[in-house]
């Protein structure tokens, strides 16, 4: 579970933000996420580099937050790259990168309740 | 851990937040209202632009990745703005490239703070920005209130620099007759009163009438018209604002004779020509002001009015430059102490009773 989720980061943000508002944003997380999602699809099928990147930035972006450190690194991988010419690629990637949000997902659910 | 972050906070600020990131925002949310500040969030930069438009802010925390308008944009937008130039901004990102934060601090973001936030890093940061423009809204409250809007307006324009410019123009010098013996006879706090209220009106009456107050001794003040911006028509000016004078003080006296209270009397020297007007003192203190054989006049003219018994006194070049609705009373040639040639003196105003 250590790298699912960085517990010290996740820790601080309970500490200064109050646990019972990370709760909230937590599912706040999980509510814009599946979002992010369709945006990072939806852009890979038009090819449309700055939604795409856009996407895939705000996917790290909060993961980094909650310290979800695996899905951090594939949005930000794919956020660093881009397109890619093959989509296919892309498409592999962005499965992989759902997974990586299940696990978050569900990960982060169990520490906010505490 | 809130209540201390809540009780180490002085003051609280009007912030907005732009991000197109729900998470992000909601934290960042969080955070500030922590700290103690009122808080509106925005989700892009075209709507962070017209709520800047609309109501006052003291600091802006702007994302860069955002549909709309991006950071860059927004950065670029306010610094062309005349009214949002000096809004401190504060970029929150997570885009990487020291690139990107060069690009923002060159558009004239004052710091950089990358995402995830550090929340005593964001304080730090936060508070720091918001003391330099405390300081730079008193700087701007302390010339606003001692320089005349003009002259704020001339030192926003050219800068500050020491040294004069020769322009032509209109000087007037006023005081209160028998000013000192009033002060013997009455209370520190009465005369306090009466100079606040005495400034209060010849102010409103030479700022109305377009010229400066740049000095302000005692009873004594003077005023430029023509300087430190051009004025078409300034000898007018200065006869319109000093006839004004007059009338003010009259009705300022019907208001003491209503309690009790001694009416008072003023002296205006007015007087037309070349002068040399800028900045003079140090690098640390200096005052807008003119100086020249006009200014000199102006005030030997105003020292005058006593010996002629009349409220206001022009010297020739002044006169010249009335129009036909003003007719001075001619009061022949003046030899002043220090001028080898005579002046001629023209008087406005009411003409005494009996001489005195």
């Amino acid at each position: 579970m250590n790298d699912v989720i960085d517990e010290a980061v996740f820790t601080e943000l309970q500490d200064t933000a109050g646990a019972e508002f990370v709760l909230e944003l937590v599912g706040t997380f999980l509510e814009e996420a599946p979002g992010l999602m369709a945006e990072l699809r939806a852009a890979r099928d038009a090819a449309h580099a700055d939604n795409f990147r856009r996407a895939a930035h705000s996917l790290k972006s909060n993961s980094q937050t909650f310290g979800a450190l695996r899905l951090a690194a594939a949005a930000r991988a794919l956020e660093l790259a881009g397109l890619h010419p093959d989509p296919a690629t892309d498409r592999q990637a962005i499965v992989a990168l759902q997974a990586a949000l299940d696990e978050a997902a569900a990960a982060l659910q169990e520490l906010a309740r505490g | 851990m809130a209540e201390t972050q809540t009780s180490t906070f002085s003051q609280p600020a009007r912030l907005l937040v732009a991000d197109d990131n729900k998470v992000n925002r909601l934290l960042l949310a969080r955070s500030l209202e922590l700290q103690g500040h009122h808080v509106t969030l925005v989700e892009n930069g075209r709507l962070a632009l017209d709520r800047l438009a609309s109501e006052p802010f003291d600091l802006l925390l702007l994302d860069i990745e955002m549909p709309e308008l991006d950071g860059f944009e927004v950065l670029a937008r306010l610094k062309a703005d005349r009214a949002l130039r000096d809004l401190p901004v504060i970029v929150t990102s997570s885009v990487e490239g020291v690139a990107n934060v060069v690009r923002c601090i060159e558009l004239g973001a004052e710091d950089y703070l990358p995402k995830p936030l550090n929340a005593v890093l964001l304080k730090a940061r936060l508070q720091a920005c918001l003391e330099k423009k405390r300081l730079r809204d008193q700087q701007k409250e302390l010339v606003r209130r001692f320089a005349t809007a003009e002259v704020a307006q001339d030192l926003q324009q050219s800068g500050f620099t020491l040294g004069g410019k020769r322009v032509q123009g209109t000087v007037m010098f006023s005081d209160i007759r028998g000013f000192t013996s009033m002060v013997e006879r009455q209370s520190p706090e009465e005369t306090i009163e009466l100079l606040n209220t005495y400034y209060t009106l010849m102010f409103e009456a030479i700022t109305g009438a377009g010229g400066v107050v740049n000095q302000m001794v005692g009873d004594g003040l003077m005023a430029i018209f023509g300087a430190p911006l051009p004025l078409p028509g300034h000898s007018a000016a200065a006869a319109r604002a000093a006839l004004e004078m007059l009338d003010l003080v009259t009705l300022y006296n019907a208001e003491r004779a209503l309690e009790d209270k001694m009416p008072i009397a003023i002296g205006i020297g007015i007087a037309t020509g070349e002068m040399v007007a800028g900045y003079t003192g140090t690098q640390q203190r200096a005052t807008y002001t003119c100086i020249g054989d006009t200014v000199n006049l102006a005030a030997r003219l105003e020292a005058h009015t006593k010996v002629m018994g009349r409220a206001i006194l022009l010297d020739g070049a002044a006169r010249a430059g009335l129009g036909p609705d003003l007719s001075p009373d001619n009061m022949g040639p003046v030899v002043f102490k220090g001028k080898r040639e005579a002046t001629a003196v023209w008087a406005l105003g009411p003409v005494p009773a009996a001489a005195g």
